[in-house]
């Protein structure tokens, strides 16, 4: 390093360093699909699991699930979850509604964000089936009632984090759909199961 | 030394003043590739980019002095203006002076080095931030101007809040200011790595070059995410992606955290030539060699490489858990050593030195003051349970202007006085350049000090107006404002005496203090330095 100038090593340096600026944009690009796999496998931000696998068993202990319901403003449909709460066994399979209705005139698709509160709840709260999956239509004036079951993981007792939780509120907020607000079409990341919180 | 420059038969064979006289206004200015020129360049079009913010920042100190809409006639009017005034400091004031000003200057004197590696890509680098500035200014005042703060947070920042093309022009123009600064930041590691002089190891390399070294790495690793996140910001806005639009599956939370990750570093980014340059003037006044040289170095180097895995700091507020919350934290405050390893080895520089109280000694001592003081506040931030409290008040404002507008700026002016002699060859007005010292210190603590009480208070950032209950502090962070920007006006002075100054100076006008290869050098360098290689002993 400490000899006079090397001008043919310049150009060597530089193109690292170009490759180095390529890498960081392309990790950048990365973030995008790596941030959403990391909130599905951490649970990170309240993010519940999606999974069609049955519980490991119920044990005799229960919590109680909160519902919750949000519209975008951009959203004209009223949306409201059918119960306000159940209580049900760890391990169990339990199934709710959510109410919604269509009131324009219009056909409206919709899709909605969900996530559970506290966020460290996240990795144990496990939906087997959920219209949240997928966009939903409604017809003009249509009322729906939307399913979901979820089971809740009893190892959440083994977490020294989660063990005193009694309560997990379950929170949907229903965007109108990208294409419906006749905005362009969404890019191709946009997925059907991707709509992470 | 002179006989060094003139020598004959070397390198490329011209005789400076020769040389100088070839060149048209245009081939010396416009197609410039002479760093001491392009250095000249960077200076000057930071000093017009710092205007420029600090105009705004007097309007909206006026419309801050009392309660009620005074200046601006709108809320989105004030968004406006705080973004191009956050935007307008960091990337064409702090930035082009310390870095490409300084750096362009003095990475090659200091390491006795013809120019840079690529003379003609740093020519490009310099012009890049020209139309960069061009479209920041038509962010401001096209329609009603962008308006998400410099943070361009969606969805405040996507198409349905700031519609219009203006904030498109920020977002390119951060573009274009990006890639200046990246082939800059390659251009420095470059020169740093291939062209240093025979026998100037890495480590006896002057502490600047160190600073400017790991300055252009956090350059490198962090301006491509920021451009990856407005790239993404762009498409959502005008292409129909969903990158950060829930309602297409995108999520919010991911730009914040592309964001400060890009953002954080920023902040050394601008800090870290500062250190730099406090580092050489403390050991030039003091006339002693600076304290801990290698913990000073590798100081700086630790900052940086913490430096990218703190950014969630910003983001305490943004649903994360306990657990997270503890690492950002405790990351955050692991910064703290390194900097304190600086702030004790400049003041263990001080101690037992022959200190010497000119100008630029005074800015760098004022410089520990404001920094550490910003520092403290800083490591008070970082606890994630007070900082669900302050976040986003004034609190914050005060901190971050502590260690950037009042630590950055004065660097900046440090390095001005303690280097302008060597730069032009005239000598500035020593009582003059105290007045702007004491009127700034005196103007900006009075703004900012009294904003640790405003944000204890509650009072939050980015908004138009305030109820009457912080009027008071207000009024005072008001008139300080107004004495800083006159001391702006006194410096501008300063400049117009030191260029009309008919002193001429030697060689090493500091003394046996000054030690680095700059000062072997005439005041002004010839146009062309070490055609014949200095060698280290």
């Amino acid at each position: 390093m400490a000899s006079a100038p090397r001008k043919g090593n310049n150009k060597l340096v530089a193109f690292t360093l170009v490759g180095v600026i390529g890498g960081m944009l392309g990790l950048s690009f990365a973030a995008v699909p790596l941030y959403r796999i990391f909130c599905q496998i951490t649970g990170y931000g309240g993010t519940p699991r999606i999974d069609a696998g049955a519980s490991p068993g119920v044990v005799d202990r229960t919590i109680t699930i909160r519902f919750n319901a949000d519209v975008h403003s951009g959203m004209p449909w009223k949306f409201a979850p059918v119960q306000k709460e159940v209580t049900l066994r760890l391990g169990e399979e339990a199934v709710a509604f959510y109410a919604a209705r269509n009131p324009t005139d219009r056909a409206i698709t919709g899709v909605s964000t969900y996530n559970v509160t506290p966020d460290k709840a996240g990795r144990y709260f496990h939906k087997t089936a959920c219209f949240c999956f997928d966009e939903q239509t409604l017809t003009p004036g249509q009322d729906m009632s939307f399913p979901l079951s979820f089971w809740v993981d009893p190892a959440i007792l083994n977490d020294p984090d989660t063990r005193n939780l009694r309560t997990i509120t379950l929170s949907y907020t229903f965007f109108r759909s990208l294409d419906d607000a006749s905005m362009a079409n969404a890019g191709p990341h946009v997925g059907r199961k991707q709509a992470t919180p | 030394m002179s006989a060094q420059d003139h020598a004959a038969g070397h390198g490329h064979g011209h005789d400076d003043h020769h040389h100088h006289a070839e060149l048209s206004f245009a081939q010396r200015w416009l197609f410039s590739t002479n760093h001491k020129d392009i250095g000249t360049l960077y200076i000057i079009f930071g000093l017009i980019g710092g205007i420029c913010g600090l105009i705004i920042s007097v309007l909206m100190r006026m419309e801050l002095q009392s309660p009620g809409m005074q200046v601006f006639s709108s809320g989105q009017a004030w968004n406006a203006a705080i973004t191009s005034h956050g935007l307008l400091m960091i990337f064409f004031s702090v930035m082009p002076v310390l870095i490409g000003g300084f750096g362009n200057w003095f990475i090659p004197l200091m390491i006795g080095a013809p120019d840079m590696a690529f003379p003609r890509l740093n020519n490009i680098s310099f012009w890049l931030l020209v139309p960069a500035f061009a479209l920041i200014m038509a962010g401001q005042f096209v329609g009603s101007g962008a308006g998400p703060g410099w943070t361009l947070y969606p969805p405040l920042s996507n198409a349905t809040y700031q519609s219009g093309p203006a904030l498109d022009f920020v977002l390119f123009a951060l573009h274009l200011a990006g890639i200046s600064s990246l082939l800059g930041a390659i251009n420095f590691i470059t020169t740093i790595f291939n062209m240093r002089a025979p026998g100037m190891t890495l480590h006896k390399m002057p502490l600047f070059i160190w600073a400017m070294l790991v300055t252009a790495f956090l350059l490198l690793l962090s301006v491509p995410v920021l451009a990856g996140a407005i790239t993404m910001l762009i498409t959502d806005r005008n292409f129909g992606t969903a990158f950060f639009e829930p309602s297409g599956g995108g999520d919010p939370v991911l730009f914040q955290h592309l964001f400060w990750f890009f953002g954080h570093p920023e902040v050394y980014i601008m800090i870290l030539p500062a250190f730099g340059v406090i580092s050489h003037i403390i050991s030039t006044f003091s006339r002693k060699p600076v304290f801990g040289y290698l913990g000073m170095a590798y100081a700086m180097v630790a900052i940086g490489v913490v430096g990218f895995v703190v950014w969630a700091h910003h983001m305490f507020i943004s649903g994360m858990d306990v657990d997270t919350r503890a690492y950002f934290m405790a990351a955050t405050m692991i910064i703290a050593v390194p900097t304190g390893i600086k702030i004790f080895s400049w003041i263990a520089t001080m101690w037992g030195g022959s200190i010497e109280m000119k100008t630029p000694m005074l800015w760098a001592v004022g410089f520990i003051f404001v920094f550490t003081l910003g520092g403290v506040t800083g490591v008070v931030l970082a606890n994630a349970g007070i900082d669900q409290y302050v976040h986003n008040t004034y609190y914050v404002i005060a901190h971050f202007h502590y260690v950037l507008s009042l630590g950055a700026v004065f660097g900046i002016f440090a390095g001005f006085y303690y280097w302008i002699g060597k730069m032009s060859g005239r000598q500035y007005p020593e009582q003059l350049g105290k007045l702007h010292f004491w009127m700034t210190f005196v103007g900006v603590n009075l703004t900012f000090f009294p904003m640790h009480f405003l944000g204890l208070a509650g009072m939050p950032r980015r908004y138009v107006d305030y109820p009457d209950a912080f009027a008071g502090w207000n009024m005072v962070a008001s008139i300080g404002a107004y004495i800083g920007a006159a001391s702006m006006v006194l410096f501008l002075y300063v400049i117009y005496r030191t260029f009309t100054s008919k002193e001429r100076l030697a060689d090493n006008y500091w003394g046996e203090g000054a030690t680095t290869l700059e000062w072997t050098q005439s005041s002004p360098p010839a146009f062309h330095t070490y055609e014949v290689l200095p060698r280290i002993r």
